[in-house]
């Protein structure tokens, strides 16, 4: 299990008073303090992890942020900003002197601008809000990340989040033109705005993904897009993951970038396919799903050719959909994977390594023998073009035992990332999941010269603390 | 004035080390095109990356290459057209516009984040940058990121670097993102729309699902000077499609039938399309620039592009768009008046300016990017630094006393 620091004694000895003080800056409702109505908060997407904060503030405008902000930078209180609470590394856990500042009351769109393609929002909204909120004009919002129903726009930018089309449409990072920020101070900065590219320091994109450790978000200026003039799936089957990989790169070096490439491997094709009935093949050891976008005309031409790749690597079957309900098909097993994995086994590690995509089948067969060896099941999925590799690691809550050896064997996964050239996390973030993994990533001077921009931001480390960085000897528990 | 140029990327660290222990400022570059722009550096020793050069990895399989800063940027588009790929951000050469001769590099291109046409849909060359390596104010290496395409690992440093001039740390390697280019390239033209009509169609063309891939506007005067426009003789409204054959040759006039409103459109074939956006992405309709001319470089959103047009014509400046409206190329008389009238027009508007060119005089005295707010300066102090404690790198460069 990973460590927390100590809560300070004096902030939960003055709680009542810190209660008070934030119920003076918030309406009625904006202050939780009960026990029971504080539980909700306890975690976030690694459920494993549990702690009740102090307090939760729930702020309806930058201002009431602001205030929040200054009140426990003076009272020298810990915040833990938090959006719909779907991070899967522990980035939104509590701490038991902190005050929890959740976003979700301000989930307001605040303006659409078709011309120059962009939306202003709140903080708090949905991922899918802002798509279904520019729909009806042909648009959409580009990053899609699997949880784009719950999490919110506030998160998605702290954790850079990515989706299935980032191959084309690039993350959170490459779709913003800027940010309203409060520092911990309570200073409200803008940041960018309706325009591209920053004159000085690129904070936009120093902010984008920084987990919340610098400033607390309010609202995001979005980029939105045309929605092509249709999609189509195909599905390509092999008998092995190195000619599943070898068929990824051809199709890469051939000129085509699908809007999404994904990799499935035989455990992960097998629980979907008991979970879906979406009629993948069970014979095949790894599993391709394929999509393009364009006119019928396009589609047809761009996926003959992918068509006419796969088929020089001997699969087991190809299945290029005819219709908007045959790609709906094709998509249902792997959009319903970690159900699907979640029926195998109630309890799974969802792990987010990147690796160089030449890798894959020598990374595969090493998780495969770490699994032996752990005794745990693991299934395999792969945003195959850009390298994103998430093994959901399999285990019995009710064993502790069993927990403890998942978490090694995810340590043991990422760092095979790590030393194969990859990364630790491609699109979950670190959080306190894989902050002690951090050095393996980075050396000593690389993590002071994060930590030094952390205190230029948040001098007195109140933002997030215990999250991303392996903890320093004023912040490490007392052993 | 010495010059230090280093090959090995230690004895970088250790000239930037000794500046640092002698408080002695540097004025980092590359090959050096790109001293002109922004403010001049107050130094006597000029470190350059320029000999520290080579590419040290490209996976076109996956999509990444890695070089040293010193690589000239030409080798780099050399290396990846032999295998079919570009650099996405399709970075200018302004040698001809900031009056330098020699071959610019990558650290160059990376370190002022210099995009060219694809930037308004494929995003900036900071984008796509990766990962790098670079040292410190202190001499140290420092990583961010790494060889692949996803990696939200720690705080994002590339792109704090990118696009920072030099003045947090001397970047020494950069891996970059490419992709595939395109089998062939053809562009819709519409003449004889004025700056407001001209952006109204570059945005119903960038808002429409053709994957239109670049959108500039030009006036009259600025168009002639581009041989492939020249025959319009008049304002025109240029939109790119990229991709595969059979797609250019569909959507192009999928385009043009969905913008007559906008008038009846001329498609340009391949290779005029590629000399001219070519000459759009060097900023070249702009045509030489003078002695006592400057230069600015300004971003906007796309609609108030046509109103910073109008400013430059007040000052009978040329000027042209980008970006779907929202860069605009201004060159006017080199003057302090002058940059005061196009800078309001940009504040007004919500965007941002870069002075690209100006003689040394009048640069060391202007915002030549826009102030900062006083709580967001105090941070960029603090992160200063915290990269550079002595505050040697390219002193001055974006702000007078950082
Ligand atoms: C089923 C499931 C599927 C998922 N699929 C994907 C996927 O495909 N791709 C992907 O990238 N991720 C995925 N995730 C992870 C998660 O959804 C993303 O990280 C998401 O962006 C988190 O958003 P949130 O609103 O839930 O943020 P939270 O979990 O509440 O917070 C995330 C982090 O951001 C900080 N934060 C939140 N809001 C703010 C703010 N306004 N200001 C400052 N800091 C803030 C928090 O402190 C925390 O560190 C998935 C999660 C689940 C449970």
């Amino acid at each position: 299990m990973i460590r927390l620091p100590d809560p300070k004694p004096e902030t939960l000895a003055a709680r009542a008073r810190i209660v008070a003080g934030l119920r003076a800056l918030l309406p009625e409702s904006g202050v939780i303090a009960e026990p029971l109505r504080l539980k909700p908060y306890e975690t976030d997407g690694l459920a494993a992890y549990r702690q009740v904060p102090l307090a939760v503030a729930l702020p309806e405008t930058t201002e009431q942020v602001a205030a929040v902000l200054r009140f426990c930078h003076e009272n020298g209180v810990r915040v833990v900003p938090r959006g719909a609470g779907t991070s899967l590394s522990g980035g939104a856990l509590p701490l038991a002197d902190a005050v929890v500042v959740g976003l979700m009351r301000m989930n307001r769109v605040l303006a659409i601008d078709y011309a120059d393609r962009l939306a202003v929002v709140q903080a708090g909204v949905t991922n899918i809000g802002i798509t279904e909120a520019v729909r009806a004009a042909g648009f959409f919002y580009a990053p899609d990340p699997s949880s784009q129903l719950a999490c919110m726009i506030g998160g998605n930018v702290n954790m850079n989040s990515g989706g299935a089309h980032c191959l084309k449409y690039g993350v959170t990072a490459n779709n913003l033109l800027g940010l309203k920020i409060v520092t911990i101070a309570g200073e409200i900065i803008e940041i960018g705005g309706a325009h591209l590219d920053a004159a000085g320091y690129d904070w936009l994109g120093l902010l984008t993904g920084s987990e919340g450790q610098l400033a607390v978000v309010t609202e995001v200026t979005v980029r939105i897009l045309r929605s092509p003039e249709g999609a189509r799936a195909m599905l390509a089957a092999f008998r092995s993951n190195e000619i599943a990989g070898a068929c990824v790169d051809a199709i890469i070096t051939s000129g085509i970038i699908p809007v999404a490439l994904e990799f499935m491997d035989r455990p992960a094709i097998h629980a979907c396919e008991a979970f879906a009935h979406a009629g993948y093949p069970l014979d095949a050891e790894a599993m391709l799903i394929i999509e393009v976008e364009g006119s019928i005309q396009e589609q047809d031409d761009l996926l003959a050719r992918i068509k006419e790749i796969c088929a020089r690597f001997d699969p087991i079957s190809l299945k290029v959909s005819q219709s908007a309900e045959e790609s709906a098909a094709i998509w249902k097993g792997r959009k319903g994977a970690f159900g699907a994995v979640g029926r195998i086994s109630p309890d799974y590690l969802c792990m987010d390594g990147t690796i160089p995509t030449g890798r894959l089948p020598e990374v595969l067969r090493r998780i495969g023998e770490m699994s032996d060896s752990y005794g745990l099941k693991v299934a395999n999925i792969f945003h195959a073009g850009d390298g994103n590799l998430h093994p959901l690691i399999m285990f019995d809550a009710n064993d502790p035992e069993s927990f403890h050896r998942a978490e090694a064997f995810g340590a043991d996964i990422l760092k095979l990332c790590v030393e194969v050239g990859g990364c630790l996390t491609g699109e979950h973030g670190v959080g306190v999941e894989k902050r002690d993994l951090m050095p393996a990533q980075f050396t000593a001077i690389d993590l002071d010269q994060q930590r030094r921009i952390k205190t230029a931001f948040d001098p007195d480390w109140l933002l997030n603390t215990a999250k991303v960085f392996p903890l320093t000897d004023a912040l490490a528990p007392a052993a | 004035m010495s010059v230090l140029a280093p090959a090995e990327e230690a004895e970088i660290a250790a000239a930037i080390a000794e500046a640092h222990a002698h408080a002695t400022p540097l004025l980092l570059a590359g090959n050096a095109t790109k001293n002109g722009l922004l403010r001049p550096v107050q130094a006597a020793t000029t470190l350059s990356l320029k000999h520290h050069a080579g590419i040290t990895l490209y996976a076109p399989n996956e999509l990444i290459l890695t070089a040293r800063a010193g690589t000239k940027l030409a080798d780099i588009e050399a290396a990846v057209a032999e295998k079919g790929q570009q650099i996405i951000a399709e970075p200018p050469d302004l040698g001809a516009l900031l009056g330098e001769e020699g071959a610019q590099t990558l650290g160059g291109v990376v370190a002022c984040n210099l995009s060219g046409p694809r930037r308004v849909t494929a995003g900036a060359m900071r984008d796509h940058v990766m990962g790098m390596r670079a040292i410190n104010g202190a001499g140290e290496v420092i990583h961010s990121g790494g060889r692949v395409l996803k990696n939200v690992t720690g705080l994002d440093l590339c792109k704090l670097l990118a696009g920072s001039f030099g003045t947090l740390a001397a970047i020494t390697e950069i891996a970059l993102k490419v992709l595939p280019a395109s089998e062939t390239v053809a562009t819709l033209a519409i003449a004889g729309l004025d700056a407001r009509k001209g952006v109204a169609a570059l945005s119903a063309a960038l808002g429409a699902p053709f994957g239109v891939s670049a959108a500039a506007w030009l006036p009259r005067a600025e168009a002639a000077r581009i041989p492939a426009l020249a025959g319009f003789a008049a304002p025109v409204a240029l939109m790119r499609i990229e991709d595969f054959r059979p797609s250019v040759a569909y959507r192009s006039e999928r385009l043009r039938a969905a913008l007559t409103d906008f008038g009846k459109g001329e498609i340009i074939a391949e290779a005029p399309s590629r000399v001219l956006w070519r000459a759009v992405r060097d900023a070249a309709p702009l045509g030489a620039v003078a002695p006592g001319e400057a230069v600015w470089r300004v971003s906007v959103r796309p609609s108030a592009g046509p109103g910073i047009i109008a400013a430059a014509d007040a000052l009978g400046g040329r000027a042209f768009l980008d970006w779907g409206g929202g860069l605009a190329w201004i060159v006017s008389g080199a003057s302090a008046e002058n940059h005061r009238a196009i800078t309001a027009a940009v504040r007004a508007a919500g965007g941002v300016w870069w002075l690209m060119r100006a003689p040394d005089g009048l640069r060391a005295s202007l915002d030549v990017i826009p102030p900062e707010p006083a709580s967001l300066a105090a941070i960029t102090r603090r992160v200063k630094a915290a990269f550079d404690p002595a505050f040697i790198l390219n002193p001055g460069r974006l702000y007078a006393g950082l």
